[in-house]
């Protein structure tokens, strides 16, 4: 990283031997062990892991919807310790929008209740957001009418009008079809190209890491732990049958699974 | 995939897609009598109307109107009442208490679910309250409303106040509860806290259990103005439709009684479907919360 000292745009984001422990009714589990990263301005960031690796849990973490048990995460420098309009997150399930607001109150909402902007301004952002994700004809549509990439559309503009820090994801494409899914990593990479935001993605998917991401955090099972770090920003739709994509994907898989059975052997 | 023996006896096939004029429009109007047919309104109306054709002729058979008036009488002793003033005075004489209980209730039951709301706490002892008191009739509370208050508005207040607070407080705390756990964290994620928090994301996300809670609490609150008006009998000056009810039986009067009844019937009609209906058509319906 620090070879390349000028091209390396400022860290943003950065966390530091983060530990987060929630509690079921029944058990005190332990979702990440010491995790360490930092995003860079303009990083298409994904952390992937298989499911219960506490890959959510690390992106509610840097939310700021969870205090970490031991180590520290700062924005700018700045230690998170509650959430905050400059970590825009979209989840996975539709129901993040509000159904008693059209498409257009949804995107304008966050951007009323923080008063970032004037009003003028405010309108014209969440006018200028809807068009970007190319949903001007249901403006004034509510959301139970809307199919569900629809729904992620709204919910990208809205957290991309009120112009975040970083944008959090929260494995945002998986509940969609998968036609759907190409399409919508496709415009956020379109996006990117426009305005090079910072996103932080969460995702399960190899494919999807490889496709979206710039780089690639690789977390070990239960509890996560740092795999590795990858580049992928070279990769994306355009070279995705290239030997070179497939050899990422390969070795992220071995990664992810190899270290799996090593342990089942050891086990027995 | 070429040497696949079936591909002989199932050839592959590409198409345009067929011509589908033939059907007429992809989408027509529905006729009038479709829509007359479909429309809820037009429904109850007729429903109501074979009510009302089973009365008459039951009454009319019966012939005795000391026990049955027809439906003719009742309407004949309404109308005469409602043109002589007294049914008209009557009516908002239990409406003003009615509106002032309720609207009493109503702020009861925001406070205590807000600090219900606030803490775990607060929600156990909401919760407490309403499973001791949502049980507990409002007019078994009426002897001692009278022994505190005396005879009058007040005491009635305190029993509306009863009947509605629990009813209203237990159907908002349990819609704040099922709120999806993702719209709230969207709420907090842009820094939304305390009343501004429960205003802006609980309370319209809640708003079907909400409506519930107020439509239950208006029937109850109904109710037991009417009964706690039969009981109390006379509050000096002015009473309300319960007393008219009460005072004509003791005259055997029974078309009035009927009047009476029609009358309390008829207001919750009206407040069921106009305006709880045009609240339930611009709010929840609107947004595809409940269909």
């Amino acid at each position: 990283m620090d070879a390349s000292a000028p091209a390396v745009p400022p860290v943003l984001l950065d966390v530091s031997g983060v530990t987060l422990q929630y509690k079921t009714p029944r058990h005190l589990v332990t979702a990440t062990y010491r995790v360490d990263f930092s995003v860079h301005q303009g990083d298409r960031y994904i952390i992937l892991g298989p499911s219960g690796c506490g890959k959510s849990t690390l992106l509610k973490a840097v939310g700021g919807f969870m205090p970490p048990v031991e180590g520290s995460i700062r924005i700018r420098g700045k230690e998170i310790t509650a959430p905050g309009p400059d970590r825009m997150m979209v989840f996975q399930e539709f129901e993040q929008l509000m159904p008693w607001k059209t498409v257009y109150q949804n995107v304008l909402f966050p951007m009323k209740v923080t008063r970032k902007f004037s009003r003028a301004e405010t309108a014209r952002r969440a006018e200028a957001a809807i068009e970007k994700v190319k949903l001007t004809k249901f403006r004034d549509v509510y959301p139970h009418m809307l199919s569900g990439g629809m729904k992620m559309r709204v919910a990208i503009a809205r957290a991309m009008a009120l112009e975040p820090d970083i944008l959090l994801m929260d494995e945002p494409f998986a509940a969609l079809d998968a036609l759907t899914r190409r399409t919508m990593q496709q415009e956020l990479l379109a996006l990117w190209d426009q305005l090079h935001f910072t996103v932080l993605f969460v995702t399960h998917s190899i494919q999807e890491a490889i496709l979206v991401g710039s780089r690639i955090l690789v977390l070990s099972p239960h509890p996560g732990r740092v795999r590795a770090e990858l580049d992928s920003s070279r990769l994306d739709f355009s070279n995705s049958d290239t030997p070179e994509f497939g050899a990422m994907s390969k070795r992220i898989h071995n990664l992810l699974f190899g270290e799996e059975h090593a342990h089942k052997e050891a086990a027995t | 995939m070429n040497a696949h023996p079936d591909i002989k006896q199932r050839p592959e096939f590409e198409q345009e897609p067929s011509d589908a004029s033939a059907i007429g429009d992809v989408e027509r109007p529905l006729s009038f009598s479709e829509r007359i047919i479909q429309n809820e309104t037009a429904q109850r109306l007729a429903i109501l109307a074979v009510l009302l054709i089973v009365w008459e002729l039951y009454a009319r058979w019966l012939n005795n109107a000391l026990l049955f008036p027809t439906f003719s009488e009742t309407v004949r002793v309404f109308l005469h009442d409602i043109g002589n003033g007294v049914l008209i005075d009557r009516t908002f004489t239990s409406l003003r208490t009615l509106a002032l209980g309720y609207g009493l209730g109503l702020a009861l039951a925001a406070l205590f679910t807000t600090f219900a709301v606030a803490s775990g706490v607060g929600t156990r002892i909401l919760s407490t309250f309403t499973a001791m008191f949502n049980p507990l009739p409002a007019i078994a509370l009426l002897p001692l409303a009278l022994i505190w208050f005396g005879l009058g508005t007040p005491s009635l207040v305190f029993v509306i106040v009863h009947s509605v607070l629990w009813a209203v407080a237990l159907n908002t705390l349990s819609g704040f509860r099922s709120v999806p756990e993702t719209l709230r964290m969207s709420g907090r994620n842009i820094g939304l806290k305390g009343a501004r928090y429960v205003g802006l994301i609980l309370m319209p996300a809640a708003f079907p259990s909400i409506l519930a809670g107020l439509k239950i609490g208006w029937a109850f609150a109904w109710r037991t103005l009417v009964a706690a008006e039969l009981v109390f009998g006379v509050s000096s000056r002015s009473g309300g439709i319960g007393w008219y009810i009460f005072e004509a039986r003791n005259d055997l009067d029974t078309a009035t009684v009927f009047s009476g009844l029609l009358t309390v019937i008829l207001i919750g009609l009206f407040v069921e479907s106009v305006i709880f209906r045009a609240l339930e058509t611009r709010t929840v319906n609107l947004w595809g919360m409940q269909r």
